[in-house]
């Protein structure tokens, strides 16, 4: 052990622990805030209490609302994925001509779609389509715009998974079908898990199309509700803020927590192009 | 995708876009007999949330009793509430997209300073056009200049919802210290900087807090320039001409540069993101010493109780006086003192199914009663004579304001141009406050002023 | 070629879901928007009522206008700063110190790291403030500095550190995965021969994931481009001096009501996306 490597392993630790500080110092506000009798927009170490959990569960639309994320965010995000996975693997299986184009263009206009300039086309087709205070259509239009993104990472996905084993399959007589959803689906499993969180992620911290398309408070998500606790003069509620931004928090983490310990989260054999 | 269909989509996509400018009417009598109806109301409050009162006051008392009413008639009514609750622009955005489309609300919500945009659309129209007969008692009971609220062009298109009006208040504690008295009233801008001077002299107080730069967004606007310029003589909009770089507006620039030049105000406050409700908790903490602002500050932000900056000793510690002209008798009109107002204004959806019945509401959600109920036993100024006089008798500000300030009150102009030319005095604080000399921001201020509204509407 | 036996038609049948969702809720009102590009339209107002084709005046108006000059100016910087180099080179830093640490040390890094990402955006901003704000603000004290208003007086660096934060761990997935790609026998040889880190990621690591590289760098580089957080941290300010193009276009249309003008910006944004595309394909294509 050269007096050098000592030194090297100590700038390593130090670095690693600057990262981890860096990571972590901001969520902190996360832990304290919420139960913190007088909370701010500052870290300190609070009063302990529990009343504003008391007051953010006795809102009448907390509860409500994050079971609206949820239904909007699954229909969102299941679409997003099977399509996605759908798709990908038959662009990458089959050569499509004008297929890499084809994506970089999608993958450009859903930069359009996703700002705010758009929000008058799709406010007016969704209402000639009859699809206004509909949480069905809201997420059809959130999956709409992260399908390019989706289809352009997970088709690198389908392209790592080895060909050899399509072909035994089909040796053995499996259908296409059946090659997808046996075959080829676990071995890409760590790659539409990682879609499938990003997805839900993404949909889950949309704010603007639930606002514009869904009018009833009652069927608002959780992204809207937080922008409502806010008084008549635009001061915000820190009495429910803090310990709403916890739970609407919660169900982003579990779902990571759990994708992550069942199927992987990682890029196995990852995007390579 | 081929290029047919891609060609398709963007024929398909004209059409649609051909009909964006469209509005319907109809027989203002429709539907006056049927037995059966559906109201939506929609406003930006909502349960629990942003504007809590109001939004219970709809939903609890307004609609249980108003199909109460109908029913003894033999009318079964279904009040729909679309509640929102956020962001100003988010809310508008909404409304605009929902009249344009043709759908929306029944009434309608929104702050009156639109009320010029909406019209100018075509989205909104006169309540005559919309409901016939808008004969009413209670017209008597609003005073002529809270009505103007709910006027364009001369004519009326709905019904406000109440009003507001501006002061300085000011920390009697820290006037104390500073050696002011506690029944300040400042006759001049100067009077205000030598309070200010004073206060300096105290160990980690702001002398002055006057709303600047665009963060504040049209706090800075209300808050700041409009009372400011009023106390020149030269109102923002005069004989069809928004003011440019006028001695006036150099006169209010002049006043933000004494002030966040001469260390009285804090110019980072000013540009911070939650700068203005960073300004309420100093005041509370008595680290601010005069701030200027409307009667919302009283009743909702050091309310003792459920205030967004509660003082629990608001009633002793903090003073209210007169925004001063520039000098007497140099204000708006040859007054010694100024102020700006604003307010709510609700409006009947040329668009709905039942125009009468839509009246009928309205008229209920402006009678005495209601109005009275809403306030749910807190004060506040109401656009009802009879009300005020009932509730505010135990609210020496909100007396105050009734008596003294909307007397000498001004409003903004309601023209669809007037956001732009917000955003450009907006911009034009930011400018002072940043370092730049009054003379150099009126002239980048004229250039942007034309920019919006054309050369020939700049005076 | 076809190893799936899937068939061109049936690929096809494969591909048609996403494609009618993605032409119809998004070709299509991007098209139209697009199309609103070249009007005067406003949201109210005398042009709502009556939208006139004004063709390309917007753009011209745009490329004139300061504010749109200074924005594309931030956009750059920001994409530059916090992916191009940030976001890229800390993912790398990390996929490459954590192969070889413990597997918990691993884990917890990692799962902070992906926190960052995943968090609802919102809330991020008000972590963020509770970091940057005056007199309370995390960093202040930790700096002895409680008087510092971060976010005012140094807005393009706090946004740019802070989107490293909230972006770096789509790099380092991305990375750790790539890693796993290059030959162990060839790091090995590289370290019997005496080759430093540096030498080693460079002559050894490089060649192997260039095209991860390219692939990350576009990804990160179009998501930071296109991205509204700024706007929840700074709103622009103070005084334009974090005016993102995302964040511009947002108050042209919804603080302005401005949406001709707003739709053409979103038109030149999305030429400024296909030129970082271009590059991007240019560069992988010299590869090959």
């Amino acid at each position: 052990m050269s007096p050098l490597w000592i030194v090297r392993r100590i700038g390593f630790y130090v670095l690693i622990t600057v990262v981890l500080a860096f990571f972590a110092v901001p969520m902190l506000w996360l832990a304290s805030a919420p139960f913190d009798a007088k909370p701010g927009l500052g870290l300190r170490w609070p009063d302990w209490t529990l009343r504003n959990v008391v007051a953010t569960f006795e809102h009448p639309y907390t509860l409500t609302s994050l079971v609206n994320s949820l239904v909007l965010c699954v229909i969102a995000t299941v679409v997003t994925t099977v399509l996605a996975a759908l798709a990908a693997y038959a662009l990458s299986r089959v050569r499509i001509p004008g297929r890499d184009l084809l994506l970089y263009l999608l993958l450009l206009l859903s930069s359009v779609v996703t700002g705010t300039a758009a929000m008058v086309p799709i406010f007016v087709m969704m209402l000639q389509l009859g699809l206004i205070n509909s949480q069905f259509g809201t997420a059809l239009v959130i999956a709409g715009g992260m399908l390019p993104a989706a289809i352009f990472i997970l088709k690198d996905f389908m392209d790592a998974v080895p060909r050899s084993y399509e072909e035994s399959a089909r040796v053995f007589g499996a259908s296409p079908r059946q090659v997808l959803a046996h075959v080829v689906l676990p071995v890409a499993r760590p790659g539409v898990a990682t879609i499938f969180v990003w997805a839900f992620v993404n949909a889950w911290g949309n704010f603007l199309l639930p606002f514009l398309l869904l009018r009833d408070v009652g069927q608002q998500p959780a992204a809207v509700l937080l922008r409502t606790l806010y008084d008549e003069g635009g001061s915000a509620n820190l009495t429910v803020i803090p310990v709403f931004s916890l739970l609407y928090s919660i169900p982003v983490v579990v779902l990571y927590l759990f994708v992550s310990k069942r199927y992987g989260f990682r890029f196995h054999g990852g995007i390579k192009s | 995708m081929g290029r047919t269909k891609v060609f398709g989509l963007l024929v398909v996509c004209g059409l649609l876009a051909g009909c964006l400018g469209q509005t319907q009417s109809g027989d203002q009598a429709r539907n006056a007999d049927a037995k059966e109806i559906t109201l939506t109301i929609v406003a930006n409050a909502a349960v629990g949330g942003k504007n809590a009162r109001g939004a219970n006051w709809i939903q609890n008392w307004v609609i249980p009793r108003f199909t109460e009413m109908q029913k003894a008639k033999g009318v079964t009514a279904t009040i729909r509430f679309e509640q929102n609750g956020t962001g100003d622009e988010d809310f508008k955005t909404k409304v605009a997209l929902d009249l344009k489309t043709g759908g929306g609300g029944d009434i309608i919500e929104i702050d009156g300073i639109w009320l010029g945009e909406f019209a100018q659309a075509g989205q909104i129209k006169p309540l005559d056009e919309v409901v016939g007969g808008t004969g009413w008692d209670g017209w008597n009971q609003i005073p002529e200049a809270v009505q103007g609220l709910g006027e364009f062009d001369g004519k009326r298109y709905g019904v406000p919802m109440g009003t507001d009006g501006r002061v300085l208040f000011f920390n009697k504690k820290l006037f104390a210290q500073a050696g002011l008295p506690a029944d300040w009233q400042p006759k001049s801008w100067q009077d205000v900087l030598d309070a200010g001077a004073k206060l300096k002299a105290l160990q980690g107080v702001t002398p002055i807090q006057l709303n600047a730069g665009s963060a504040m967004g049209e706090a800075t606007t209300m808050q700041g320039v409009l009372p400011a310029l009023a106390g020149t003589g030269r109102p923002i909009y005069e004989n069809g001409k928004w003011q440019g770089d006028s001695a006036q507006v150099k006169d209010v620039l002049t006043l933000y540069q004494k002030i966040y030049g001469g260390g009285l105000g804090d110019p980072v406050l000013q540009q911070e993101a939650n700068g203005r409700q960073r300004s309420f908790t100093l005041f509370s903490e008595n680290r601010i010493g005069i701030l200027l602002e409307s009667d919302y500050f009283w009743r909702s932000v050091v309310e003792p109780k459920n205030g967004v900056a509660a003082m629990a000793d608001r009633d002793a510690a903090v003073g209210w006086a007169l925004v001063p002209a520039k000098e007497p008798r140099a204000g708006v009109g040859g007054q010694d003192f100024v102020s700006m107002s604003g307010g709510g204004v609700r409006v009947i959806n040329p668009n709905t199914q039942y125009p009468r019945q839509a009246w009928e509401f309205m008229q209920f959600l402006n009678s005495a009663e209601a109005v009275k109920e809403s306030l749910a036993g807190t004060a506040q100024l109401t656009q009802r004579q009879d009300v005020n006089d009932q509730v505010l008798g135990g609210d020496p500000m909100l007396s105050f304001i009734a008596e003294k300030v909307l007397p000498i009150t001004r409003y903004r102009p309601g023209l669809a141009d007037y956001p732009k030319v917000s955003a450009a005095l907006q911009q034009a604080t930011a400018d002072v406050v940043s370092g730049k000399s009054p003379d150099e921001v009126a002239t980048a201020y004229r250039a942007a002023l034309v920019k919006a509204v054309g050369e020939a509407n700049v005076g | 070629m076809d190893s799936s036996g899937l068939g061109v038609r049936r690929a096809v049948g494969f591909v048609a879901p996403a494609l009618v969702l993605i032409g119809i809720f998004l070709v299509f009102p991007a098209l139209w928007t697009l199309y609103i590009g070249i009007t005067n339209y406003q949201l109210t107002g005398p042009a709502a009522a009556n939208p006139q084709v004004v063709g390309l005046d917007n753009l011209v108006e745009a490329v004139r206008d300061p504010l749109f000059t200074n924005s594309l100016w931030l956009t750059a910087l920001f994409v530059l700063f916090s992916a191009v180099i940030g976001q890229n080179v800390l993912g790398f830093l990390l996929a490459w110190l954590l192969r070889s640490v413990s597997p918990w040390l691993r884990r917890t890094t990692e799962g902070l790291v992906l926190l960052s990402w995943i968090l609802p955006s919102t809330v991020v901003a008000f972590l963020w403030f509770a970091v940057l704000s005056r007199d309370t603000g995390t960093l202040g004290l930790l700096l002895g500095q409680p008087e510092t208003s971060w976010l005012v007086q140094y807005p393009m660096t706090s946004l740019i550190i802070f989107n490293i934060w909230r972006g770096t761990a789509f790099s380092m997935l991305l990375y750790t995965s790539a890693l796993a790609a290059v030959p162990p026998s060839q790091l090995e040889t590289a370290r019997l021969v005496g080759a430093s880190g540096w030498q080693t990621v460079r002559d050894v690591v490089f060649p192997h994931i260039r095209g991860h590289v390219l692939t990350n760098t576009l990804l990160i580089s179009l998501w930071t481009a296109n991205d509204f957080t700024p706007f929840l941290l700074t709103s622009g300010g103070p005084n334009h001096q974090s005016e993102v193009l995302p964040v511009l276009i947002y108050r042209q249309a919804l603080e302005g009501g401005q949406l001709g003008y707003a739709s053409a910006m979103s038109m030149l944004l999305l030429l400024g996306n296909l030129a970082i595309a271009l590059v991007y394909l240019r560069l992988l294509r010299r590869r090959a």
